[in-house]
């Protein structure tokens, strides 16, 4: 029996990359999920809940970006969401955890995050990513707590 | 989606908690078409329960959808499951599975370019799914091991003869694995650590 053979691609295979993630415009169609579960959404609230959607700065901010709120208790001004945020961040949790728990897609997150980085509410740790040349000890920690599982 | 009450908000439970010592993260994608077990395998090894992040896609449909030229814009609600292992009080890993699509890949910033590297999961019964995969990967310089998740029912080959199907350079490993199970999928884990390792030795050469 013989597997099915790939063929290596040429490099004009590869599509231009698409824009980076957009934000969820309003408009009631296409809630099926592609993959995975596909929940009522309500477009428009998240269209308020962050601006409007266009452009803007935002934090850079990883999927494993680590977010700690500064203080315990959230400001009185604080908006439903950013309070919800800064009580899940008492301890640090990652971006990807955050958009998870509450439930808000990762780029309404990454705004989130940005007015309260911008305020001083949070502090982001940043992640450790993959070099050109790879740090040898990162790499020798990692296998060290996965031979412990 | 309502928002619900930040009341009324799940968050981590007690244990889930990371220690304020947690100084940064890093984390592996594990790759491959729907169903060949991603989230199967991510599970067998989290010490959390695995959680959901979603990405919303707009895309304009054109000629995507038999619309006779309608201009319409789509919203598509991508998935990813993850979970997460503390490695030390101040290092944590996390794994993605990411679907195989490259379209989506756009949608979380830095997802491949940031990862030590990723797992390709396999399904014999349906190898070809994963031809486009390795591809991009190859493209795009992430290292990667190639994981075949032995289901029952699928054909096997023997290990080289997928090598040559898959057109993989000698050194990239092929390991068999059960998703299922938490020691399968921790050593296909260490077998991308130890070939991400054997990457850096060979650069510390050069």
């Amino acid at each position: 029996m013989t597997p099915p053979q790939r063929r290596r691609r040429q490099p004009e295979d590869r599509p231009p990359d698409p824009p980076a993630a957009s934000l969820p415009l309003a408009g009631p169609e296409g809630h099926e999920g592609e993959e995975g579960q596909g929940k009522p959404k309500n477009p428009e609230r998240l269209y308020v809940l962050t601006g409007g959607g266009e452009g803007g700065d935002r934090a850079e901010l990883d999927l494993v970006t680590l977010v700690v709120a500064r203080a315990a208790e959230s400001p009185p001004a604080a908006q439903p969401e950013q309070s919800a945020l800064l009580r899940l961040c008492r301890a640090p949790l990652s971006v990807a955890e955050i958009s998870a728990y509450l439930n808000l897609p990762f780029s309404v997150v990454t705004v989130l995050l940005t007015e309260l980085l911008a305020a001083e509410l949070v502090q982001a740790r940043a992640p450790i990513v993959r070099q050109a040349l790879p740090d040898r000890s990162l790499l020798e920690a990692v296998m060290h707590g996965l031979q412990k599982l | 989606m309502d928002f619900k009450n930040s009341d009324t908000i799940t968050g981590p439970r007690a244990e889930d908690h990371l220690p304020h010592t947690a100084q940064a993260a890093v984390k592996i994608v594990i790759v491959g078409g729907f169903g060949v077990g991603k989230t199967t395998m991510v599970g067998s090894v989290s010490e959390i329960r695995p959680l959901t992040t979603e990405e919303t896609m707009t895309q304009a449909g054109i000629g995507v959808d038999d619309n006779y030229g309608s201009e319409t814009k789509t919203a598509t609600t991508v998935a990813m499951d993850f979970g997460r292992i503390s490695i030390t009080d101040q290092l944590v890993l996390y794994l993605f599975g990411t679907p195989g699509q490259e379209r989506f890949w756009f949608l979380w910033n830095g997802l491949f370019e940031g990862a030590l590297g990723a797992v390709v999961l396999i399904d014999t019964r349906r190898l070809e799914v994963s031809f486009d995969v390795i591809g991009r990967l190859e493209e795009r310089g992430v290292p990667f091991v190639v994981a075949i998740n032995d289901f029952p029912d699928a054909p096997r080959y023997p290990v080289e003869d997928l090598r040559a199907a898959l057109d993989l350079a000698e050194e990239i490993p092929i390991v068999k694995c059960d998703a299922r199970r938490r020691a399968s999928s921790r050593d296909t884990l260490m077998t991308l650590m130890r070939f991400l390792h054997s990457l850096a030795m060979t650069s510390a050469r050069v």
